[in-house]
């Protein structure tokens, strides 16, 4: 069992009175900042952020749509030793995700096996019969995995999420890092720091090794947003610019015989690759929504017919539900034969009746979320929430178990954080950026979020977190 | 690149333009209320500025009145007015957000200020902001803008594209402003060069910032027929339509060369730019002045056509 809210927090700086190494090279610079410099430094770091202009929109919250999203100078690190071992669980967990997309969209072993109910696949909103007897290039459906970790003790890490679409966030990955670059060189000559910009390219690389049969040469990759009133479309066209493809809309591209086109002022241009960051419903009107007016009518029969490849399939969904979460240990003895290095948080489907039992019993030591919820809203947080809170949770609960799952209130470890009267411990959590194509890679780092109130166990940017340069030592 | 980005960066162009093109009509409309009429008050020509802009029936049904206040108002602050000051840096600023990547940081910092401070001008007190304030912030930053892109950005097609932008809307911009002179005097050619009109054709120069630079060229009399000239014929004259032709024609050539296709753009803006080169201010003073700018803002406006369906929308195979 993970280390639940009645023990103390691991801290990843300080442990038993002394500095744990990673964090070694940051006691003297923290301890020996003035106020008054980090005050500047704090400032000139928001002009930035605000200069380059990532900024986000909160979905529902209305506000500015230019709001910037907190980030904290104090970076978290990883030793080496500790880097090694996440990696492999990262890339194993990766690559078992793929195998069951490539299974439960042709024979469907697993199900066969009966390893996982045929319900939770077959019946799953996020199972796309478009993409059914189809094997994309390489058999990868998910090309840019981003799972999210938390930490309870020094080799004690869970996976709270897979997300197997378009996982977003790896902007301010790089973003972070370029400002602390630039801010505090000191300290990046200092410590040996392995260095986060390769992303783009190792992407680019990605997708371009997915390219169709059909393509001839040089694949061209471009990015499908859905425009720039979408709340991450910085992200979007900073990853076109650093990729040096295009970044292009649904009205860019038409299908003409067997490819898709994109217009362009010398004419039509054949694109080879679509880096979507667009949901499966709206990629084309044709095989979906009819009222979408975002996608390209006619794109699923070129994808079919082996004309373009889109990044991440139609249907890749269906793996990181938070249903199917619970079998993804058993994805990787099934498909692997392995053991998973990274552990899954106990989780309880309200489903289920027994299960349910428990739940409600126990509610207020529980967190309880959506399944089909995302960006922390709609969750509950037990020890956190008021009497009245969870009762009203508990009746939610009891009219629609099947939309609920619970897990532990996990002891998040918590990482030093820059806060109004100095220095203090917040909680935090990872989210690695995991590229598969014909090979899998990961850059050392990803995205820290922190939770900057108090106490909050909280990390997502529509709930008041922030974000840290995330540091891996170089071996 | 992509239509769509082309078309982005040609939208933004025209709309900084735009926003100098109001600037100026509200220092024609402002200078010329401060001169004295034929029949002992003051002259009242908000009216003829209106029609230029091409807004006076919005106008009219929003406002009513034609006095200063209100024009003002229109020109500058009026979001539900698409080519207000205010209005056409909002949509430069969203059109150069969408194609960020494609502008260089000083552009986009040059825009984005812009866009900011144009929202602190609306929200200080009317009674601090004298029309002259509005004008000059609003010259000085279209030029920053432009400046900006004149100094940074790649010359690739693109840049051809933002060009295009800016010489097509200041053709227009320039008939429009020399249009309102027919206007003030109405239809009636007798007083066309009579002497009459002069204070208003200086104010046309001033509008311009080309007051002095007229007197180089000219030197003496103020006419209708030397400013005719140096306004449309005249290639030294910066915002000339001959200039503003030539401009259009050298980037829509540039582009032909290389993407190696000669399109109907290209024949129209050649065609565009030898007729002002065939006829002289007499012709012009024959057909009409009127008669004769309405015909140049149709062609330009053709030609802004025909780089649309050529490059913009995506549409030519």
């Amino acid at each position: 069992m993970p280390a639940t809210m009645s023990e103390t927090y691991f801290n990843e700086m300080f442990e038993g009175g002394g500095v744990r190494p990673p964090y070694q090279g940051l006691e003297a610079w923290a301890r020996d900042m003035p106020v008054d410099l980090r005050g500047m430094k704090q400032h000139e770091a928001e002009q930035l952020f605000r200069r380059i202009g990532i900024t986000f929109a909160v979905y529902g919250e209305g506000g500015s749509p230019d709001r910037l999203i907190p980030f904290d100078m104090f970076p978290r690190v990883f030793a080496a030793q500790e880097w090694a071992r996440l990696e492999r669980g990262i890339k194993q967990r990766a690559m078992a995700l793929n195998a069951f997309l490539a299974d439960v969209y042709n024979r469907g072993e697993i199900v066969r096996a009966g390893r996982i109910p045929a319900h939770l696949v077959y019946q799953n909103d996020a199972y796309e019969v478009a993409v059914c007897g189809f094997t994309p290039p390489g058999g990868v459906f998910s090309h840019i995995v981003g799972i999210d970790l938390v930490r309870t003790g020094p080799d004690q890490f869970y996976v709270l999420e897979d997300n197997c679409r378009t996982p977003s966030g790896v902007s301010y990955m790089l973003e972070n890092r370029e400002i602390m670059m630039r801010m505090f060189p000191q300290l990046f000559r200092e410590n040996r720091i392995a260095p986060v910009e390769t992303y783009p390219g190792l992407l680019k690389r990605t997708l371009g090794s997915v390219a169709p049969k059909k393509c001839e040469g040089e694949p061209r990759v471009v990015i499908l947003t859905p425009g720039h009133f979408n709340s991450a479309y910085y992200e979007h066209s900073f990853l076109a610019d650093m990729m040096g493809v295009e970044l292009v809309e649904g009205q860019d591209l038409f299908v003409e015989g067997d490819f898709v086109w994109m217009k362009t002022t010398e004419g039509p241009k054949r694109v080879d690759v679509i880096y979507r960051r667009l949901d499966d419903p709206f990629i084309d009107p044709i095989c979906f929504r009819p009222d979408s007016m975002l996608g390209i009518a006619g794109l699923m029969n070129v994808y079919r017919s082996g004309g373009v490849s889109i990044a991440s399939a139609p249907g890749a969904g269906v793996a990181d539900d938070k249903a199917i979460y619970t079998y993804v240990p058993d994805m990787v003895r099934f498909y692997l034969g392995e053991e998973p290095i990274l552990e899954n948080v106990p989780t309880w489907q309200c489903a289920k009746p027994d299960e349910c039992k428990y739940v409600l019993e126990n509610l207020a030591e529980l967190v309880v979320k959506e399944v089909h919820g995302s960006g922390g809203y709609g969750m509950l947080v037990g020890p956190r929430a008021t009497k009245g809170e969870v009762e009203l949770f508990a009746a939610k609960i009891r009219e629609a178990p099947e939309n609920y799952i619970a897990q532990p209130t996990l002891a998040l470890s918590t990482c030093p954080t820059f806060v109004e009267e100095g220095v203090a411990p917040r909680h935090v959590d990872l989210r690695p950026y995991c590229l598969v194509g014909r090979d899998v890679n990961l850059v050392p780092g990803g995205l820290t979020r922190v939770a900057l109130k108090e106490g909050s166990l909280v990390v997502n940017s529509s709930q008041g977190g922030g974000v840290k340069d995330t540091w891996v030592m170089a071996q | 690149m992509l239509s769509r980005t082309a078309e982005n960066l040609y939208w933004t162009a025209r709309y900084i333009e735009r926003a100098e093109t109001n600037a100026r009509l509200l220092e024609v409309g402002a200078r010329n209320a401060l001169l004295p009429d034929t029949s002992g008050g003051n002259r009242n020509e908000w009216e003829s500025v209106l029609l230029a802009s091409g807004t006076k029936s919005a106008f009219d049904a929003k406002y009513g009145d034609a006095v200063e206040r209100n024009v003002e108002t229109h020109l500058f602050f009026d979001r539900d007015n698409p080519s207000s000051v205010a209005s056409c840096l909002s949509a430069a600023r969203e059109n150069g957000r969408i194609v960020r990547t494609a502008l260089t940081t000083q552009v986009w910092e040059a825009l984005n200020s812009a866009f900011a401070e144009v929202g602190d001008i609306a929200r200080q007190e009317r009674s601090s902001l004298s029309t002259t304030d509005l004008i000059e912030w609003t010259l000085k930053t279209t030029a920053l803008i432009r400046g900006a892109g004149l100094a940074t950005q790649l010359r690739n097609d693109g840049y051809d594209f933002t060009n295009i932008g800016h010489f097509l809307e200041r053709a227009d911009s320039t008939a429009r402003l020399l249009d309102v002179k027919y206007f003030v005097l109405l239809p009636d050619v007798g007083f066309v060069g009579s002497g009459l009109d002069n204070y208003q054709w200086r104010t046309i120069l001033r509008a311009m910032n080309a007051s002095r630079a007229f007197n180089w060229v000219y030197g003496g009399d103020v006419t209708a027929s030397k400013i005719v000239d140096f306004l449309v014929l005249n290639r030294q004259a910066p915002r000339s339509l001959v200039s503003s032709a030539d401009g259009a024609l050298h980037h829509i050539e540039r582009l032909a060369r290389a993407y190696g296709r000669e399109t109907e753009a290209q024949t129209k803006a050649r065609a565009l730019v030898a007729r002002l080169d065939r006829i002289g201010t007499e012709e012009i003073f024959d057909i009409g002045l009127h008669q004769f700018l309405r015909s140049v803002i149709g062609e330009v406006s053709d030609l802004g056509l025909a780089v649309h369906a050529t490059y913009l929308s995506g549409e030519s195979r």
